[in-house]
């Protein structure tokens, strides 16, 4: 079957779909974007973290189909997103967003794996809580995994982007 | 593979009758592991996600009407005062990611025996709404849960929404495992007292085939509670009653040993539960009689 979507704001058409395919396939093997991770397909490790319609899911969870017509954010359009959200739609689209910034700043990132999901979850948290608490941040990352960092540079970088985040308003 | 989409409800209920072994799909969670991992090959998948009426829920008097497919997120962040046991046992439900798209129509659908949200309903009281072409009926949740995974939903029908009796009481939700977050219950326990009618319900979970009540239990308590006028004078209740329930409740269980725990732990932990919860929920019940009593 035939799906079409929009991802990071791009309109997209993805043909010769299985009705059994999950949403994260599609991504990663028909669109070319292979930022979201696959390392379960069973929703346990949240590395495939997406934004549906501005709500963060697994993709590997999202029926291809079930995707029809609806927006889609990956970390590949994570960095233009933020910058819609802080500045409207003026000015250039930086490399990064700031949460991205701050995950390298603070040395979140070793094998990397976990971090696009991570990133996504982070910074929607971030969008609906700006000032968040430890147990906050404990919460909105509790559905990602990372094997690598023992996650205390995960904080890090999420306190670090909230405190940027709080200085520029 | 055929993927149906339908827009409305009648369609969805339409396009069950014509195909009955088509599987629906709501937020996907259970059903997508399957296909992922090749479990299940189905020859339709239903996907209700168009289907917008099921995304709302009705407060009423006595019941709210909570649409099949509302996110467990949203019965956290909207039904906290309406439905505390389930809105406990919602958040303990896996991730936030998890939570966004899962609901309690998918967890009937399963009727996993460790579904979160089954000791709830039990303990609140509820129905659960079924319609197909054929018209609707309400499934009292007592009777909804048939085996393991077998609920009462012939094949086509689908699930529109469910009736919860809104809390009357404090009601509380407790929930064995080896982390706070992406863990099945080892065991559960949802409790609910109901000061309306003089009566506390209870759910177990993961504890037996289905999701039971522990009836001996509760009709033990209710008579000791009516006893000994504990509703009227607000009293402690007394250690002895509490332990009794405990282990009747613990007698409710009929648990297998399995890879999360074994059956005796489990029994002994319902007990544990199920002590914890009834002085949590009576300790709410009597700070609630004395501040009203004062302000009257
Ligand atoms: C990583 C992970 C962790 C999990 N942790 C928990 C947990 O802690 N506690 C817990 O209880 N569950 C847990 N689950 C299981 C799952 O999230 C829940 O059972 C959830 O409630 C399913 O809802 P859904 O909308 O995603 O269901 P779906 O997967 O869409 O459907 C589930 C079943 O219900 C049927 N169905 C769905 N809607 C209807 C309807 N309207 N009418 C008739 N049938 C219908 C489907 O055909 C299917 O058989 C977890 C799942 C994952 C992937
Ligand atoms: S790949 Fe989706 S949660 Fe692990
Ligand atoms: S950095 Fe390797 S899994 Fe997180």
């Amino acid at each position: 079957m035939r799906v079409n979507l929009t991802v990071n704001g791009r309109p997209q058409e993805a043909d010769d779909v299985w009705e059994g395919e999950s949403l994260l396939y599609v991504l990663r093997e028909r669109l070319g974007l292979p930022g979201s991770k696959n390392a379960c397909e069973q929703g346990e490790c949240g590395s495939c973290t997406v934004r549906l319609d501005g709500v963060p899911v697994c993709a590997c969870l999202v029926a291809a189909g079930q995707a029809e017509g609806r927006e889609v954010v990956t970390v590949e359009g994570l960095a233009e997103y933020a910058r819609q959200r802080s500045s409207g739609d003026a000015g250039d689209t930086p490399d990064l967003a700031p949460i991205q910034q701050a995950f390298i700043d603070a040395g979140a990132v070793q094998c990397g794996f976990c971090t696009p999901g991570l990133l996504v979850a982070a910074d929607e948290m971030l969008e609906h809580n700006p000032d968040p608490s430890d147990a906050d941040i404990r919460e909105a990352l509790s559905g990602n995994l990372c094997r690598c960092t023992g996650y205390e540079k995960i904080m890090d970088a999420v306190r670090l982007a909230a405190a940027r985040q709080q200085e520029a308003v | 593979m055929d993927f149906l989409r339908p827009a409305s409800w009648e369609e969805a209920l339409a396009a069950k009758a014509e195909h009955p072994s088509a599987v629906p799909i709501a937020g996907g969670t259970d059903v997508m592991v399957e296909i992922n991992f090749d479990h299940r090959r189905p020859e339709y998948l239903l996907d209700l996600n168009r289907v917008a009426d099921l995304y709302e829920w009705e407060t009423g008097e006595d019941t709210v009407r909570l649409g099949a497919s509302v996110p467990y997120t949203k019965i956290m962040e909207n039904l906290r005062s309406e439905l505390p046991g389930l809105a406990l046992a919602s958040h303990t439900v896996a991730s936030p990611q998890i939570r966004n798209r899962g609901g309690v129509g998918g967890n009937l659908g399963t009727a996993s025996p460790a579904g979160d949200a089954h000791p709830a309903l039990l303990a609140a009281g509820a129905e659960v709404e079924a319609e197909s072409v054929r018209g609707s009926r309400r499934i009292p949740i007592d009777d909804f849960y048939t085996g393991v995974k077998r609920n009462a939903l012939a094949p086509d029908e689908l699930i529109r929404a469910v009736h919860i009796k809104k809390a009357d009481g404090p009601q509380q939700y407790s929930k064995v495992g080896t982390r706070n977050a992406m863990v099945i219950a080892v065991c559960a326990f949802g409790l609910a007292l109901h000061p309306g009618t003089r009566t506390v319900r209870t759910g177990i979970g993961s504890a037996a085939p289905t999701p039971v009540r522990a009836t001996v239990a509760e009709d033990f308590l209710n008579a000791a509670l009516e006893e000994g006028g504990f509703w009227d004078n607000g009293k402690i209740i007394t250690p002895s009653v509490a332990k009794e329930f405990a282990g009747l409740c613990a007698a409710a269980c009929n648990p297998i040993d399995d890879v999360r725990g074994t059956a005796s732990y489990r029994r002994h932990a319902v007990g544990v539960m199920a002590r914890r919860t009834l002085t949590w929920t009576w300790e709410s019940y009597r700070g609630a009689r004395r501040t009203s009593e004062g302000a009257a």
